[in-house]
């Protein structure tokens, strides 16, 4: 863990709990993010594991009966204080989720949706906007032409890479992506993947899998989920290769979970 | 163990779908009895002379241009005020609060509101429009009287469509930083507006065939209505005077025609947009 601390940490989570009514979902969950880096969150269904990735940009605010506990710091302020700017925060925390889900509009107003609902409205920065995102999702070739067409008509992959694009588009620092490959099939899940690594270049990811291979071939730092408790956080290769805590080993190793 | 006596199950099967397809004929046959009738009886007093000129002589002469700007005029009314209300509603209840007590109750006052007898709401209109609020009888009265009426089919429809919008829409439209009235505007109302103009699409019919309520709160007077305030006989009610005092049945099924023939384009145009809605749902 001390290795990993001495670097630049984007988001620090401190003793965090989240309830659902008289459920405790989350129980005291400590660990720090590392900037420009791809963290993986692995363990069982219903672990807390998605309900943590929520917490860092404040979706769980969404559900009837959700209640936060504890703090997690982003850029030096704790996102929980009353203050935050949510619309902010969400902007600079986007989030890609487990379907591809474009909105059944056209890919341009798609992509740019976002950059809208923050006021924009120059056509020329909106399509400047466009252009990179959809470049740094590799669509750019293929779509150039038919950026009218309905978002819906794409295949599940290319909708999968318009929603990262549509991400993209507001300028996030941090994404977070909840089984973002669970609806795709493998050769199309290596290409989200390569293009995760590409991204990492410029932006933090953070990545809820239930595909251990994927933890492994992705990310640089993994977390064990286990009943609302992070069991174990360390370096991926650590964490697969030598697991300090057994609970870790036996779920890596396939003897349970 | 008692032997109990049973058909074979084909023979069992034949006689059940027999009977509901006697049913089911029965249900379409009084449809189309009805339309016949007034088909047969109106179609020969159609002309466009009949749609284009105004009763003369309480409506025994002439034609009933006068009770369809009437009519038209009512129901622009009623929709113009329970449209915004209807929706707003629903918006409210889907969008901006948690289900729990209080939409329940709201719920429950809106199914009443739809369960109350139109002539409950002509006299409610009578007395708050036409006395209370001093607007006489007249268009508004009518209109206001029939928006109320109307209000709950809205609510309910508009609900419905709203619901019916993928939860995936507004998480995405949320976690890209848009505040509740951005996702409810861009996303959540156009992927419902299908379902919510059907609603309205369906008031429009119930507002034109509407009699009780408009009789007591738009009165009864046949000239052309000059404004808002004008007193106004609808196509329902012209009907219902022309019939029940015997002035003039020719005309009466005249006017009959013309009003079956608007609800049943109406009904039509509702199902083409309900079908193209469906379509489009299922296919995201």
């Amino acid at each position: 863990m001390a290795e990993i601390t001495s670097r630049k940490n984007i988001i620090e989570v401190k003793s965090l709990s989240v309830f659902y009514g008289q459920f405790q979902a989350l129980k005291s969950v400590q660990l720090e993010l590392q900037a420009r880096k791809i963290t993986a969150l692995i363990g069982p269904s219903g672990c807390g594991k998605s309900t943590f990735l929520r917490t860092l940009n404040r979706m769980n605010d969404l559900i009837e009966g959700a209640r936060t506990e504890g703090q997690v710091v982003f850029d030096g302020k704790n996102i929980y204080d009353p203050e935050t700017d949510l619309l902010e925060l969400r902007r600079r925390i986007g989030m890609v989720f487990q379907r591809p889900n474009p909105f059944p509009l056209s890919i341009f107003d798609n992509v740019v949706y976002g950059l809208r609902v923050h006021g924009q409205n120059d056509r020329r920065y909106m399509e400047e906007r466009l252009f990179r995102s959809l470049q740094a999702v590799n669509l750019w070739e293929e779509l150039k032409d038919r950026l009218e067409a309905d978002a819906l008509c794409l295949t599940g992959e290319q909708q999968q890479r318009l929603c990262i694009a549509r991400v993209l588009a507001v300028g996030p620092e941090v994404i977070l992506m909840d089984e973002p490959c669970s609806a795709l099939d493998p050769t199309a899940t290596a290409r989200i993947e390569d293009l995760m690594y590409q991204l990492k270049e410029k932006y933090t990811i953070i990545i809820v899998t239930h595909n251990m291979q994927q933890a492994a071939r992705v990310s640089d730092n993994t977390g064990y989920f286990l009943l609302g408790e992070l069991v174990e956080f360390g370096q991926t290769n650590q964490i697969f290769t030598s697991p300090r805590d057994a609970r870790t080993e036996d779920y890596i190793t396939g003897r349970f979970g | 163990m008692k032997e109990k006596f049973r058909l074979q199950p084909r023979a069992e099967q034949k006689i059940v779908q027999v009977f509901l397809y006697f049913l089911t004929s029965v249900a379409v046959l009084v449809l189309f009895f009805i339309l016949a009738v007034i088909l047969k009886n109106g179609l020969p007093q159609l002309s466009l002379e009949f749609l284009t000129k105004n009763p003369a002589h309480m409506g025994r002469e002439g034609g009933i241009f006068s009770t369809v700007v009437a009519t038209i005029y009512l129901t622009f009314i009623a929709l113009l005020v329970a449209t915004p209300l209807g929706v707003g509603t629903a918006i409210y209840l889907t969008e901006y609060t948690f289900e729990g007590t209080v939409t329940r109750i709201i719920r429950f006052g809106a199914e009443c509101l739809a369960g109350i007898p139109s002539i409950i709401f002509g006299l409610f209109g009578f007395i708050l429009f036409v006395n209370k609020l001093k607007f006489g009888w007249s268009i508004l009265s009518g209109g206001l009287t029939l928006a109320f009426m109307v209000l709950p089919t809205i609510i309910r429809t508009s609900e419905e469509a709203i619901k019916s919008v993928p939860a995936a829409y507004r998480l995405v439209s949320y976690s890209l930083g848009s505040t509740r009235w951005q996702t409810v505007t861009k996303v959540v109302l156009p992927s419902a507006a299908p379902g919510i103009v059907t609603g309205v699409i369906l008031s429009i019919g119930r507002s034109i065939g509407e009699t009780a309520a408009v009789i007591f709160t738009a009165g009864s007077a046949l000239h052309l209505p000059s404004s808002i305030f004008s007193s106004a006989r609808t196509m329902s009610v012209h009907f219902y005077i022309l019939a029940r005092e015997g002035i003039s049945m020719p005309k009466a099924y005249g006017t009959a025609a013309v009003l079956v023939i608007a609800i049943l384009l109406i009904n039509i145009i509702t199902y083409y947009l309900m079908g193209k809605y469906i379509g489009r749902s299922s296919r995201s």
